[in-house]
């Protein structure tokens, strides 16, 4: 099966595209993570919807990034719509993050129904961003996702310090003078883009699992974030690969649920069996203290 | 006609739930049960091999249930938080559904995208007939008996459901046991998400259960209240979303969700109390209040001294309060038609109810 990744070019393609995918959105969904910003990225993910099928209505084509860029505009704008109405009024995030993934999510439909109804066939596929389509996955939809993927990267190296103080102490990094309204964009616009990388592999659907698994299983492997943030990448990948050969194994399994179930499996074992943290460790020291104290 | 109808239904039966979904702040579950109901109906079409059977209801309704208690499981170990235990435990048991469909039923009537979006345009077409006579659309009556069963709980368990939502540690220290009614209403969100995405798709339903309640909440302060304006604002969403669809030709799911959204955003600008629009009027008059405040204090404090002829001059007053000139103009306006303050030739005095309210605002006695 391993061999195929050399010989096979489509296969190669599709796996590095998945690798990239799990790199990018478990480094930067480590963050949302650990800032309670799990379901954000699930609001943002669908709400980006309306804007890929917008996109393909004003270019009429499917160029990868014009609806990238659609899609990222339609994530901006829908995490804006979820702090605004966080900050003004008295429903809390989770309503908001519901309510804003649901319309946008619905607007989204609407517009891709009427597309569909189109007599040219040019819209055709655009539905595949519902669950993603790897396997469709090109050359130029490989280097489009690490075109942006890694600049992205590089600017949270370099913002490392302030991104880690704004997301274990958000009132301290404002009393140091941090300007955390900036970084907090900064960190968002990060989302926006591991989302709009994984739109074409996952699809908008199932990308929250990709942000929050890695991070929650390397999450209890160590208590430092450098190490958390660089194993967070490193599962990501190595599920996003491992998704895209099991998917390739077999006929008729897509590999978009296939990375997710990879993925959510590393989480479940980590959280079992990650020394100390592990919960099987925690219940085998339960049960030999019950039996001491006997 | 029909389609109106089921949709009005099922949009009611979506908001009355709801509201406690919004209230206790676990709107987001809905969002997790609604995906993951589609592995339960998977796995029992497995064992049955009918789509049409009534145990697929059931086991998707269970698993929903089962869901919110491995979200709860996960939440509960510690070591991972609730946000990111919805995110995780969803996509998880969906790709599994997915996968399942793909490589074991791609020949059944499984459709993946009709779960996830809704045909209610459809809905009519499965109808119950009994001895030959039609009794209407499966998808109504579904959908009747459960806004029927949910209303019935809810008024049953009214007054322990308002408690356990408002004040959970009172609830449990008086022996109502917040868990069983947590899991009663998760139930019932699961009942009511299972018969409403076979009509109108999964993502709907969480803008059924979200967007109304959300509304009314900025509408009211009563639960009662906010039960019957949620239903309201989901029927309306209902009627408009279907006018919309069928005008615009296009998904009545979608429509809806839009529609939700729209009335939200309505509720958000123009709610009397704490709509942006009333949030805004309210800053601005206390801005006034407070500059008339400033204006009689000035003048309470030059009045009858010698530099009084510049201070209380109009003309000079936005230099010295540092206004500029048409904020003065119109605090001044206002003082005035409130019988604070009245012209003199060129200056402004204080009447007797502008000093007494000075000298309030300074902290004495009037």
């Amino acid at each position: 099966m391993f061999d195929n990744v050399f010989s096979d070019y489509t296969l190669r393609t599709v796996a590095l595209g998945s690798a990239l995918l799990g790199v990018v959105s478990g480094v930067i969904g480590a963050f949302a993570v650990l800032r309670r910003q799990s379901l954000l990225g699930d609001a943002m993910s669908h709400a980006a919807l309306p804007g890929i099928v917008l996109a393909f209505i004003v270019t009429g084509s499917k160029e990868p990034l014009a609806l990238m860029i659609g899609a990222a505009l339609a994530c901006w704008i829908g995490a804006m719509f979820v702090a605004s109405i966080v900050r003004t009024t008295r429903i809390k995030s989770d309503s908001a993050l519901g309510l804003i993934l649901a319309t946008f999510f619905g607007a989204g439909l609407v517009l891709l129904t009427w597309v569909q109804k189109w007599p040219t066939a040019a819209q055709a596929g655009l539905d595949k961003y519902l669950f993603g389509q790897a396997a469709t996955l090109l050359e130029r939809d490989v280097i489009a996702m690490a075109a942006i993927g890694l600049p992205a990267l590089l600017i949270l190296a370099l913002f490392w310090k302030e991104c880690a103080i704004l997301a274990f102490d958000p009132d301290f990094a404002s009393s140091i003078g941090l300007p955390v309204r900036l970084l907090d964009v900064l960190l968002t616009s990060l989302l926006v883009v591991a989302i709009i990388i994984g739109l074409q592999t996952v699809g908008v659907v199932l990308m929250s699992a990709m942000l929050v698994a890695p991070a929650a299983a390397a999450r209890q492997w160590t208590d430092r974030l450098g190490v958390m943030v660089a194993l967070s990448g490193i599962l990501g990948a190595a599920a996003g690969v491992a998704g895209a050969l099991l998917s390739s194994s077999a006929a008729r399994l897509p590999t978009g649920p296939m990375i997710v179930v990879c993925v959510s499996m590393l989480t479940f074992v980590s959280l079992l069996l990650a020394p100390r943290r592990g919960i099987v460790w925690a219940w085998l020291r339960n049960a030999r203290l019950a039996v001491r104290n006997q | 006609m029909e389609i109106i109808l089921i949709a009005t239904v099922t949009a009611i039966a979506c908001a009355l739930p709801g509201v406690f979904l919004v209230l206790r702040r676990v709107a987001m579950v809905s969002d997790a049960i609604t995906h993951t109901v589609l592995l339960g109906i998977v796995l029992a079409f497995f064992v049955v091999r009918d789509i049409t059977s009534p145990l697929l209801a059931i086991a998707a309704a269970a698993t929903g249930v089962a869901t919110v208690a491995l979200i709860e499981l996960l939440h509960r170990t510690e070591r991972i938080r609730e946000d990111a235990a919805i995110g995780l435990v969803f996509p998880f048991l969906f790709s599994i559904a997915v996968i399942l469909i793909a490589r074991y039923a791609g020949n059944v009537h499984l459709d993946v995208d009709a779960v996830l979006l809704g045909e209610l345009a459809f809905a009519p077409l499965d109808r119950y007939t009994l001895w030959g006579y039609d009794l209407g659309p499966q998808a109504l009556w579904l959908m009747s008996g459960i806004l029927a069963l949910s209303l019935l709980l809810m008024i049953l368990f009214y007054k322990e459901l308002k408690l356990a939502t408002f004040d959970a540690a009172l609830a449990t220290t008086l022996g109502f046991m917040p868990a069983a009614l947590h899991y009663g209403l998760m139930s019932v969100v699961s009942l009511t998400a299972v018969g409403a995405f076979n009509a109108v798709g999964s993502v709907l339903v969480v803008a059924l259960m979200v967007a109304p309640p959300a509304a009314a909440y900025l509408l009211t302060d009563r639960l009662s209240r906010m039960l019957a304006l949620s239903a309201v604002c989901g029927a309306l969403a209902a009627i408009l979303g279907c006018a919309a669809a069928f005008a615009l030709d296009t998904s009545i799911a979608g429509a809806m969700a839009v529609v939700t959204g729209l009335i939200f955003s309505a509720a958000w600008v123009f709610a009397p109390e704490r709509g942006l629009l009333a949030q805004a009027l309210r800053h601005a008059r206390q801005r006034q209040d407070f500059a008339q405040a400033m204006l009689l204090v000035h003048l309470l404090h030059h009045e009858a001294t010698p530099q009084a002829a510049v201070e209380c001059d109009p003309a000079h007053l936005n230099e010295h309060l540092r206004w500029d000139a048409a904020f003065t103009a119109h605090i001044l306006r206002r003082a005035e038609q409130r019988g604070l303050l009245e012209r003199q030739k060129d200056l402004i005095m204080l009447t007797e109810s502008g000093r007494r309210l000075a000298a309030q605002t300074l902290g004495g006695e009037g």
